[in-house]
């Protein structure tokens, strides 16, 4: 890790998380974890199996409460919004943090569209007068689910899923299934987006186009990604920023150039013994 | 406090006989994760077979001990072989065939099923209400004070201590025995227990027999304790043995029996103290707020909800 | 031989289960006598029941089984039946609404199939009110006569008590229901699956319990008499008085004039339920309801409130049930809390259920089956409700996904698609 130098996700953060520990019972998923992931980046959260990455994803995304510590979501605006202390519906309504699953988690039995209007239930609701306007046929409804309809169409062309859009979402293949929630995830119109190892499952050349549709939304969207994967393909290749996890731990931060030669990553994934793992952190403390 | 012990003693009775049907809930439960609805109905099938091999014996309060201990044993191994046919026999028809299919399908075959069970016997045995003459008399005063009599009658002495023996002797079948094993793994995955060899069906159809067995046992303890049954009784007590499973922890074998133990409490003591009237609304207010602070009842596992 | 001695090793053995199951309870029957009871027997009931299930069984294992291949033909039988009634949704509806409002004029109609009629159609309204609850929602609910019940009685107490009319009562009544299902709804919101189940049931037996208990405001057993009826814009349907319906109208006065207006006013109420829920369906909040019962982890990452959800689908299903229970106390002119028990929730979901969960012309069908056959069955009066516990097994194992399983989307770029019931998803509850 080289040190003096200003890194560009501590100066524009969009998020920050700092001392999260997440407790379940005697378990210590994830300990003193504190990273920032930069406005406009792709951040990516990798480590070993039962590294703690997923929770700290759902730490951030509202599904599990913290036992400590602090997450801060920063808007383009300059508000911000304690995340920690936010309903998980709350996070992605108000603080507008959108997420996938690592086992999807599609609406199989609506259709690809339905699935994306779900997505847009908020701005749709109020569009409806909270239903009382809707069930009466007002045209402020009408127009509002245009458009609603509108971005859809959108997102399915951006993700190659137009001419699924009447079909029901479990009827889709696996790849399609992974964009489709990607699609519906970006239908929140989110600030940040995480993905919950998008490139699981996916053949190399489903895993390419993965990569350039990732690298297509940050161009064009205003958005900064957060993304766990396995892939190393896919991370080396589209990451700003990487963050190392083990045993629920932070062993590396930094760019994927500093990340790939750090030993205590290498150590990590070749399955180390623990002492050696110390020693050698040790001799990259000294 | 002389009250208080006549009150104790009456509700761990009742919540015996709730127990011994909730563990048929429970099992069921745990093992295909369905609401057995038509095990209450199964219970009211095991007290009137209990009931009609009691008068086909003939014998009353006046048989000598040896005797009646003999016949009583012979009734209710009867009573707990012929009740497990009807077992069998319900989820051979009603859930077998929807073993894999849509969940709510199953509950509704069940409710079925017990609209069926409770008509049968209302065609077979009429619908008047069926009153035995006391069989298990006399009992012990325990205490005695200011002209109040606590009472331990011989039959709470038998439905007790009969609960005890076989809920000892199920917990261990479920510990030990191969039963109990391929039990526990069907509860984890059906699928993968199939695999390693396990006899998916068998084990379910088993799981429903000793359900029943034990069902009629209550069956004959709500007999021989009440002296009076109807093709309606399964209802009621069905549902408040569904109550003490779901509170005690659903699939939770002790749960059941603390649930059963719960509700018969609280049911006495309710009627005791407040108003017989609302008794039931006692032990449904305790129930949903249990569950409002413990959702999994007081002995279940705690869903963790994976993301 | 072999298939004939296999055939009768199988026919055999249920022929000795099906007398393990008749011993004792049908062989021996219990009678009451001055001494106690005795034992009557019948060994004839014994063995006509064994001597069918034999019989039955090894016709199934000779002619009926091998002829189709078990499960695959089974398969076959039910996409060749179910089939027609998906298609036939889009004539199928208006069909059968033409139908209903021509129903009174029709040749055959008498006053007892008009009164067999307003029966359906109060279950075809209570079955498209818990739809919204466990269909759309899907949230188990077993104690949906609650608010059947709470709807009743607040129409009926306020009617009784203070004289306002039916059409002043009816939204009232629907507004109590409403507020009673957010209040019960409420406490289960965290609840899942069997838990909610059960939890409702108590819920509906507690308000039954109170109904029987609380004889000062409900008269308890004896229930609520001299419940007024409906009128016609102020004209009432009587003989004699000022403002009649026939007087008004220059109709000479029959009884059955009131029958044919409750009528109509249940369609009306049926029809109301239907397009309510149709457009509910399309709005967010009706999406939101499906969306919840496909995932509501998903649900609550894409920011939706599932508990104002949860909350809207309980208030908005009771609602229905209340208006479809002020109708049962005026058409009724009596209530009491024999009328709310657990079977009629029971019948309410298995309604919902055998329809297929969600779909709005399966839930019709399913009525007019249900409790039209069962009226069918009246003159055998002790055996209905056996046949109609036999009717519900056996429709549900031969259609576990109900009567029309397929789901129809509520919005498409191009040509709807219906869903297969297999994708869509049950709830957890």
């Amino acid at each position: 890790m080289s040190e003096g130098e200003t890194r560009a996700w501590e100066r524009a953060p969009v998020l920050t998380v700092e001392h999260l520990t997440m407790r379940f019972g005697g378990l210590v998923a994830v300990h003193d974890l504190s990273f920032t992931a930069g406005r406009g980046d792709i951040t990516a959260l990798i480590g070993p199996n039962g590294a703690g990455k997923t929770t700290v994803f759902n730490c951030i995304t509202g599904f599990y409460k913290p036992s400590e510590g602090m997450i801060t979501l920063a808007h383009p605006d300059g508000s911000t919004f304690l995340l920690e202390r936010l309903d998980d519906y709350r996070i992605a309504s108000k603080a507008h943090v959108a997420r996938t699953f690592q086992n999807i988690r599609l609406f199989s039995g609506m259709s690809v569209l339905e699935n994306l209007l779900v997505a847009q239930h908020n701005r749709l609701m109020r569009a409806s007068g909270f239903t009382f306007a809707g069930i009466i046929g007002l045209g402020t409804f009408r127009r509002a689910e245009e458009k609603a309809v509108e971005l859809a169409k959108y997102w399915l062309e951006r993700t190659g899923l137009l001419e699924r859009a009447d079909d029901a979402a479990g009827d889709l293949p696996y790849g399609d299934q992974r964009r489709l929630e990607i699609a519906r995830a970006m239908c929140t119109q989110p600030v940040l987006l995480c993905l919950d190892e998008p490139a699981a499952g996916l053949n190399p050349r489903e895993s390419h186009e993965l990569n350039q549709l990732l690298l297509s939304i940050r161009e064009s969207e205003n958005i900064s990604i957060l993304l766990i994967e396995h892939d190393m393909g896919v991370v080396m290749e589209i990451s700003d920023h990487i963050i190392v996890l083990d045993y629920g731990e932070k062993i590396a931060d930094g760019t994927p150039q500093q990340v790939r030669t750090d030993p205590a990553v290498i150590a990590a994934y070749l399955g180390v013994e623990d002492e050696e793992v110390e020693a050698v952190e040790k001799e990259i403390l000294q | 406090m002389e009250y208080f012990l006549q009150q104790l003693i009456n509700g761990v009775t009742l919540g015996s006989i709730y127990g011994l049907i909730a563990i048929g809930y429970t099992m069921v439960y745990g093992i295909i994760g369905m609401i057995n609805f038509a095990h209450g109905d199964i219970f009211m099938v095991g007290a009137f077979i209990a009931l009609i091999f009691i008068i086909a014996l003939g014998f009353t309060a006046g048989t000598s001990f040896i005797l009646l201990v003999l016949a009583l044993m012979l009734v209710l191994v009867i009573a707990m072989v012929l009740t497990s046919i009807w077992g069998w026999t319900v989820e051979r028809l009603a859930y077998r065939p929807l073993r894999e299919s849509f969940r709510l399908a199953p509950l509704i075959t069940a409710i079925g099923m017990s609209i069926v069970l409770q008509n049968l016997v209302q065609i077979l045995q009429g619908a008047r209400v069926k009153p035995l003459q006391p069989i298990i008399t006399g009992g012990y005063v325990i205490m005695e004070k200011d002209g109040f009599v606590v009472n331990l009658s011989n039959i709470q002495i038998l439905i007790v201590v009969t609960t005890v023996i076989l809920m000892a002797v199920f917990s261990l079948i479920i510990a030990r025995t191969e039963l109990g094993r391929a039990q526990r793994a069907c509860e984890q995955d059906r699928v993968m227990a199939a695999l390693v060899g396990v006899n998916v069906d068998r084990t379910i159809s088993l799981t429903f027999v000793i359900g029943a067995a034990l069902a009629a046992v209550a069956g004959l303890m709500y007999l021989l304790y009440y002296g009076v049954i109807d093709f309606y009784i399964g209802f009621v007590a069905g549902i408040k043995a569904f109550t003490a499973a779901v509170l005690g922890g659903i699939g939770s074998l002790p749960g059941a029996m603390l649930g059963g133990m719960t509700i018969g409490l609280i049911e006495t003591f309710w009627s005791a103290y407040f108003t017989v009237e609302y008794k039931d609304v006692a032990a449904f207010s305790i129930l949903a707020i249990v569950l409002i602070f413990l959702p999994s009842g007081l002995l279940g596992k705690p869903e963790v909800e994976k993301v | 031989m072999p298939r004939l001695l296999d055939a009768l090793k199988d026919a055999g053995i249920a022929g000795l289960i099906a007398l393990g199951l008749a011993i004792p309870i049908w062989s021996h029957l219990t009678v009451q006598k001055p001494g106690g009871l005795v034992l009557e027997q019948r060994w004839w009931l014994v063995a006509i029941a064994v001597a069918t299930v034999f019989a039955g069984r090894l016709v199934l294992n000779l002619f009926w089984w091998p002829r189709r291949g078990a499960a695959a033909g089974l398969g076959r039988q039910v996409a060749r039946i179910a089939a027609p009634l998906a298609g036939a949704e889009k004539w199928l509806g208006p069909a059968l609404i033409g139908l209903a409002i021509l129903m009174p004029f029709l040749p055959f109609s008498n006053r007892y199939i008009m009164d067999l009629a307003i029966l359906v159609l109060t279950y075809v309204m209570l079955g498209w009110g818990l739809n919204v609850v466990v269909g759309l929602a899907g949230l188990l609910d077993l104690g949906y006569v609650a608010f059947y019940a709470v709807g009743a009685y607040s129409y009926a107490l306020i009617a009784t008590t203070f004289g306002l009319s039916f059409w002043v009562c009816l939204p009232l009544a629907g507004l109590f229901a409403a507020t009673w299902g957010v209040i019960l709804g409420f406490p289960v919101l965290r609840l899942r699956g069997d838990y909610l189940a059960i939890v409702t049931l108590a819920f509906g037996e507690i308000i039954r319990i109170i109904l029987i208990n609380w004889y000062d405001l409900t008269n308890g057993p004896d229930g609520i008499t001299g419940i007024p009826r409906p009128s016609f814009f102020g004209l009432e349907f009587k003989r004699f008085g000022d403002n009649t319906f026939a007087g008004f109208f220059g109709l000479e006065y029959s009884p059955i004039q009131r029958i044919i207006f409750l009528y109509y006013v249940i369609l009306v109420l049926a029809l109301i339920t239907n397009i309510v829920t149709v457009r509910l369906r399309r709005l967010p909040v009706g999406r939101a309801w499906e969306a919840l019962r496909e995932d509501e982890i998903a649900c609550r990452s894409l920011g939706i409130n599932t508990t104002s959800t949860k909350l809207t689908a309980f208030a908005i299903g009771a609602m229905f049930g209340g208006f479809a229970g002020s109708f049962f106390a005026t058409r009724q002119g009596f209530i009491s809390p024999e009328s709310f028990t657990f079977i009629e929730s029971a019948i309410i979901l298995a309604i919902v259920v055998l329809g297929g969960m969600g779909s709005q012309i399966g839930i019709a069908i399913a009525a007019v089956v249900m409790i039209g056959g069962f009226e069918l069955f009246r003159e055998l009066e002790l055996y209905r409700m056996l046949i109609f516990g036999l009717a519900m097994v056996g429709i549900m194992v031969w259609k576990p996904r109900g009567l029309v399983s397929s789901r129809a989307p509520t919005i498409a770029i191009g040509k709807r698609k219906a869903i297969s019931s297999d994708l869509v998803g049950e709830g957890h509850g």
